[in-house]
């Protein structure tokens, strides 16, 4: 087994919230970057290349590659062996981590919402569908129709047309009374936003934008082929090649959940220094509330000062750390999603996909719990992690506690123990 | 821009710029559903960022993330079942 590797400040996430925290703490800390990924930048700068004429990400991801930090890429974290001690796992080996210090930074995955023919190949995640391009998969001539909720929607549009996609039709489902009030809103809270979402509409000026409008089913034997949408009373099909599905951002609780942090409403509790109910354990970005990648720098930073006791250099952030936060919360209310979402999916649709638990299985439970002990949902290889947001969506079901292993690990990996440092 | 690097699908060889993913090069093969379900549904990438597990297929003997892993020259990838 590779020797433990030891830190001062051990930071998990490189997108923008680990990059952040990580520059400022190794100032004077020696620290380790963890990200299960094969490069830094987290899923809005995936692969380490800045997007196109996106100034912040360019500076950033140039920090942190001069910064003095260990990066440990394609390294998932498995569990806890004992305070100060993480069990990761890369390439099939365990591989421990120890810290003094642990900031958390492991950012949001996206809401699926199961719906008839969801499973089929080329429903893809809309932030999931940037990601495989940059990941280079080609979309060349490809016809894709983006359904959703969420301003992500219009950038993940806009970057698939640069990539020679032919994007027909955005779908969003916020009613356009609310989407008017945030796009009013916009000047106050975050001007430069309002000039990107003016960019990206003009981009897509020959692109319908359908408001109060939503996926019902996705049609095809094989792949995808066609999708039926409703808007009000009115139902259609359009054909496309791929359908990118994206209801929003859900942060990624599970290691916070495991570590003993608190968590309300979706979100871990912090104090203003990023602290979590844990003493030492910090945390930054969109798993302390979907905020997005300007808020999540600041968060990091504040987290990456506090860790290392530099506690003005992380107060002279609160004050935009509070602007980012209003223009969030405004965010989060503009998008809510809408209840009729919650009846997509028929008795015969796959609720969870690893273990093909159609919805009619899942009637008569009551909990999250006694569904997946009786039917499997929730235990195949994702672990939950997209099911359980659609359960609790659908259902209600509260989530209880995180178990190890939150990631799927050898059984080298399972089997082992802490290292006794006196041997 | 990229250099180019060869890899096998399913025994056939295949160029992908270097830097691609596993999952890239299954979509450049025209293979959109490289794994069935449990039930046996054909079944393609849905998250691109690990999250799901949808996108498995066996890379040099292992059962790996494509979304997740990056191209390697000489890099085997099955989604038949054959080994």
């Amino acid at each position: 087994m590779a020797q433990p590797e030891r830190f001062d400040v051990l930071v998990i996430g490189a997108g923008p919230a680990g990059i952040a925290a990580a520059c400022a703490a190794s100032e004077v800390a020696s620290v380790g970057v963890v990200d299960d990924n094969p490069a830094a930048g987290g899923q809005i700068w995936r692969g380490g290349t800045p997007p196109l004429r996106d100034r912040l990400a360019a500076r950033w991801l140039q920090r942190f590659q001069q910064a003095k930090v260990t990066r440990i890429h394609g390294t998932q974290v498995v569990a806890r062996l004992e305070p100060g001690v993480l069990l990761t796992e890369r390439d099939g080996q365990p591989v421990e981590l120890r810290y003094e210090k642990l900031i958390l930074a492991t950012g949001a995955r996206e809401q699926f919402l199961p719906f008839p023919g969801w499973t089929l190949p080329n429903v893809v995640g809309a932030g999931g569908l940037q990601a495989l391009v940059k990941s280079g998969m080609p979309v060349r001539g490809k016809r894709v129709i983006v359904a959703g909720s969420g301003p992500l929607l219009l950038s993940v549009a806009a970057f698939l047309q640069q990539h020679e996609a032919i994007v027909p039709l955005v779908t969003e489902q916020a009613p356009w009374h609310r989407v008017a009030r945030f796009g009013l809103q916009l000047p106050r809270l975050a001007p430069g936003k309002l000039l990107q979402g003016i960019a990206y509409r003009w981009a897509l000026r020959h692109t319908r934008y359908a408001l109060d409008c939503w996926p019902t089913t996705a049609h095809g034997t094989t792949k995808v082929e066609a999708v039926s949408l409703r808007a009000g009373q009115r139902t259609w099909t359009e054909a496309c090649d791929i359908l990118a599905c994206g209801f929003g951002l859900i942060p990624n609780l599970e290691l916070p959940g495991l570590l003993g942090c608190e968590l309300h409403n979706d979100a871990v509790v912090v104090d203003s220094f990023q602290e979590s109910t844990v003493p030492g354990v910090f945390c930054a970005g969109e798993l302390t509330g979907i905020g997005g990648a300007e808020l999540a720098l600041t968060e990091g930073e504040i987290a990456g000062f506090s860790a290392i006791g530099e506690k003005q250099q992380a107060a002279s952030r609160f004050a935009a750390r509070a602007r980012q936060r209003r223009f969030a919360q405004a965010l989060d209310r503009a998008f809510v999603l809408r209840d009729e979402l919650r009846n997509l999916s028929d008795d015969d649709t796959f609720i969870c996909r690893c273990e093909d638990v159609a919805r009619k299985r899942l009637a008569g439970f009551t909990a999250w719990r006694a569904a997946k002990l009786h039917t499997r949902c929730g235990m195949g290889p994702c672990q939950g992690r997209v099911c359980g947001p659609a359960t609790q969506f659908i259902f209600g079901w509260e989530h209880e506690s995180v178990r190890p292993p939150i990631f799927p690990a050898t059984v080298d990996t399972l089997a082992h123990r802490p290292t006794n440092e006196t041997d | 821009m990229h250099e180019a690097i060869t890899i096998t699908i399913n025994g056939q060889a295949i160029e992908v710029p270097a830097g691609s993913t596993a999952a890239a090069a299954l979509a450049m093969a025209n293979i959109d559903a490289p794994r069935q379900s449990v039930t046996g549904t054909p079944r393609g990438p849905l998250c691109g960022m690990g999250i799901c597990f949808e996108c498995c297929a066996m890379i040099d003997g292992h059962r790996l993330r494509t979304c997740q892993t990056v191209c390697r020259p000489g890099m085997e990838i099955r989604t038949d079942g054959a080994t």
